[in-house]
């Protein structure tokens, strides 16, 4: 395991010392306000280099790291602060009236999966808020200037600063404590506000910002250039036929294709990812489907989100200034969490209207997508439900006897878009063995991987396993209950953080990605005898006989 | 624990100054009727200007919070309250969160077993205790505009005569009453014991709690052990009513404190977060609706950004994309 995290061990001890509490210590006679910030191994992100933030043309590129003493802010960084919280203030109704009308009644304070792997109190969703409110409190409204040191109001420091680093980058932006909050006050739109000042400053993340100027220059997160990202597909295609005789056909920024379809470049790129995205390929080939994959447009994600909203915008416009080059008449969108908060609350306010796409109608079953007329985008489970639920598919659910699974909400995708049924409905249809988690865990209730918004990175170990401990916690309950041994989810970060997670707290536990399932079960026309699933395990009762 | 002993402090003092303001410097006047109106037009200016400030703000984005499935295949049953499609779901949805604050209702404790383990127990009382202490001060509110008219509305004398259902003693008893100061207490008292609370809570999140626990008490103490007489008060807001500000008849010193400290909360009111009871309305994550990938949702001060355009991505990678296979677009 990572030299970041503590060993098993030891965070077990951790949490036995405190059972049935939450909190880590004991804080009476201590304000909030008090508790020191303590950057150790572990609880940051490495910041954005000087060569990313020149690229991207961000504020104060240096060389620096949370445990300095000085963070090398730049001259009149208060003023910038201050600036920049006034201007959002006037900009985002939301961000105002969440600062203003809470009532710290603490119904969030237990939500937080941040807070109930680490107990630290800053991680409670309203102190989250209170960090920057107090700020709030401190310069604007008058009243409570009158009022001071009543309302609970401080000055702006560097040590502010150091404390709005650490715990807005222990917030996933999942909105969990949003579902709770009599107020609907959302901890995602004050982290996102938070992220916006830093980054004003040069307070900011690399594994956010170097994808972010990777999406800018070459279409994707990961910096894949055209012919690698045509490559990888390709040898994906050499794998598909080793496995079952079929040889796909996907081709690449194809002119006049009835889709274009979108992934997030994970699915191209990173293990266990791939195996979706050979499932997507089987799946549009089963079907016949008239489609191109654009190696421009070749990121679903949008690591901008975490960014600014600008930034988000952005890197957000490829998608349909490539679908209208294309010609294309709609887009379908791959497995992803944040992608799908994007392209579902964001895109059309952004980039749209799309005048130059059709409303979305499913080429093989005919049905309207009237959901998505306007955006003109939809969801991959959506569509393969639409196809099942028509009975276009050739399924066979014993191929995936050998995975007891249970599913996985993403964050984004149920408290940013709602779709619930839709991934369950595929899921019942292509294996026999489903087993929900317990019901505070899933659906709007789902918990956090613990990585999502850009905290997915190698040196942040510590708090990602703490903070992915409540989703850990739910799955071994399924586990020890009904062997599940396959956690089946919708997000591309999903895919890439939870098997370290298994791994940490589960072992034995695999991550697979919904249409990897999918593509598991779909009988293939002309197909060879199957052995084995996408990642070559042998598939139960589907053993070659003996000779 | 500075924080509750300082805003208690402040509810005694408060307390204490009508008091010696009536009874030993004789400006009745001043407390009858200046402070009174004063503090009736700060309440509902102050209360205007603060929605006028969030309503001048724009919603830039649609970010309803989804609870419930999203409106996809005809087949797929909507969650019409959790993830509204159309206005008046989302209007239900708000209500909903009104009247009976239905997201505080879906409250859970968690907990740590050996393992570990996570367990989530539903947990009610603080929506219990919200419900009682919000309703019973809306009753208590309505029950008080008989003192408005020289005729009782109907729906104050029907609220009246329910909520003295227990007419046990005399004068009868209020339910509300005793409701509103068990909420109260519920409300302090988790403040006091749970350490999340402890370290969550401000001065100012116990001031309203005391200031309001004063007002029912001084209330209280007037209808059941001093027992006014409410006619003089009840002529002296009809006078009022009439623009003429004539102190009339004898007033006990125990209403100068309960008028005194509604006339506090009303003042209070608009600068604190009391407010939420108008900002509840306006909750982007709750009256929005889940719509926006058919409907089209704008922003007014949407930015213009330039992006990397395909052009410049073929001019960047040409050789690379031809030696692949890929078509350009210019050779």
């Amino acid at each position: 395991m990572s030299k970041y995290v503590p060993k098993l061990s030891e965070l077990k001890q951790e949490f036995e010392k405190k059972k049935p509490a939450l909190l880590k210590e004991d804080y009476s006679g201590r304000e909030w306000w008090d508790l020191p910030v303590e950057f150790r191994d572990g609880n940051w992100c490495f910041p954005g280099k000087p060569e990313v933030l020149e690229d991207l043309g961000f504020p104060n590129p240096r060389k620096w790291a949370a445990t300095d003493a000085d963070w090398q802010l730049p001259d009149g960084w208060e003023k910038t602060i201050r600036d920049g919280l006034k201007s959002r203030l006037k900009r985002f109704r939301s961000f105002k009236l969440f600062l203003d009308t809470c009532v710290r009644c603490g119904a969030c304070a237990d939500k937080c999966h941040f807070f109930l792997g680490t107990g630290d109190p800053k991680n409670m969703p309203v102190l989250r808020a209170e960090l920057i409110r107090s700020v709030y409190r401190n310069d604007f409204p008058l009243a409570e200037k009158i009022l001071k040191g009543f309302s609970g109001s401080r000055k702006l420091t560097a040590e502010v600063i150091k404390e709005w680093h650490m715990y807005f980058n222990q917030c996933t932006e999942c909105r969990r404590c949003s579902v709770f909050c009599p107020m609907g006050i959302d901890t995602a739109e004050i982290t996102m506000m938070a992220r916006e000042l830093l980054n004003l400053i040069g307070v900011n993340n690399n594994w956010i910002l170097a994808p972010v100027s990777n999406c800018n220059r070459t279409g994707n997160h990961l910096g894949i250039e055209p012919h690698t990202f045509v490559q990888n597909i390709e040898s994906l295609v050499e794998d598909i036929e080793d496995l079952t005789g079929i040889k796909v056909n996907p081709t690449f920024n194809r002119k006049g294709a009835e889709i274009l379809f979108i992934t997030p470049s994970g699915d191209v790129f990173g293990d266990p990812g791939v195996y979706t995205m050979m499932g997507y390929l089987l799946l549009f080939h089963h079907i016949g489907l008239d489609y191109t994959i654009s190696t421009y447009a070749s990121e679903g994600g949008n690591f901008g989100m975490f960014t600014s909203n600008e930034m988000m915008k952005k890197l957000n416009a490829k998608m349909y200034h490539e679908a209208e080059r294309l010609g294309v008449k709609w887009i379908l969108g791959g497995e992803c969490g944040h992608m799908w908060r994007v392209v579902h609350q964001y895109m059309d306010t952004m980039n749209g209207p799309a005048k130059f796409l059709e409303e979305p109608v499913s080429p093989i079953t005919g049905t309207r997508f009237t959901n998505a007329a306007a955006t003109k985008m939809v969801h991959i489970a959506e569509f393969t439900a639409d196809l099942i639920h028509h009975n276009k598919l050739n399924l066979d659910p014993k191929r995936n006897d050998h995975l007891l699974t249970t599913f996985h909400d993403s964050c984004n995708v149920a408290r940013g878009m709602g779709m619930f049924e839709e991934p369950r409905y595929v899921l019942r249809n292509v294996c026999n063995s489903f087993h929900e988690m317990a019901e505070n865990t899933i659906r709007e209730q789902t918990f956090c991987c613990g990585s999502g918004s850009g905290l997915n990175a190698e040196e942040f170990m510590d708090i990602r396993m703490r903070g992915g401990f409540p989703r850990a916690s739910a799955v071994k309950q399924v586990r020890e209950k009904h062997k599940v041994n396959s956690l089946v989810t919708i997000c591309a970060i999903d895919r890439a953080s939870l098997p370290t997670l298994m791994k940490y707290w589960n072992p034995g536990v695999s991550v697979y990605g919904l249409h990897e399932l999918v593509g598991n079960a779909l009988v293939m026309k002309g197909e060879k005898k199957r052995t084995e699933d996408l990642r070559e395990n042998p598939m139960v009762g589907f053993e070659e006989e003996e000779e | 624990m500075k924080k509750v002993v300082m805003p208690l402090l402040l509810t005694a003092i408060l307390c204490i100054i009508p008091y010696i303001g009536v009874q030993y410097a004789g400006l009745g006047y001043l407390f009858a009727v200046v402070i009174p109106c004063a503090s009736l037009v700060i309440l509902v200016a102050g209360f205007l200007v603060r929605l006028v400030i969030w309503l001048i703000r724009p919603v830039p984005f649609r970010i309803p919070t989804t609870c419930g499935q999203e409106k996809s295949l005809d087949w797929i049953k909507q969650d019409k309250l959790e993830s509204p499609y159309h206005f008046w779901e989302a209007a239900a949805r708000v209500m909903g969160e009104v009247l009976l604050f239905r997201s505080l209702f879906r409250n859970t404790k968690a907990e740590l077993y050996a393992g570990p383990k996570l367990a989530y127990g539903s947990t009610k009382w603080l929506w219990l205790a919200g419900m009682t202490f919000h309703w019973s001060l809306l009753i208590i509110v309505i029950r008080h505009s008989k003192f408005f008219f020289s005729t009782v509305p109907p729906i104050a004398d029907l609220l009246d005569n329910m909520d003295r259902f227990f007419d046990v003693t005399l004068p009868a008893f209020y339910m509300t009453d005793a409701l509103v100061l068990a909420a109260i207490s519920i409300l302090v008292i988790r403040r006091l014991r749970d350490p999340k609370l402890r370290l969550i809570s401000l001065p100012t999140d116990f001031f309203p709690l005391f200031l309001i626990l004063a007002i029912a008490l001084a209330g209280m103490s007037m209808r059941y052990v001093t027992k006014i007489n409410v006619l003089p008060v009840h002529d002296q807001i009809l006078t009022l009513m009439d623009y003429s500000f004539i102190l009339s008849g004898e007033i006990g010193v125990l209403f100068y404190v309960h008028l005194f400290l509604v006339c506090v909360l009303a003042i209070y009111f608009p600068f604190s977060k009391l407010m939420h009871a108008g900002g509840i309305f306006l909750s982007p994550t709750r009256n929005l609706c889940n719509n926006s990938r058919a409907k089209r949702h704008s922003n007014p001060w949407n930015p213009d950004m330039k992006f990397k355009s395909y052009t410049e991505y073929e001019n960047d990678y040409r050789d690379k994309m031809k030696k692949a296979g890929l078509p350009v677009e210019k050779e």
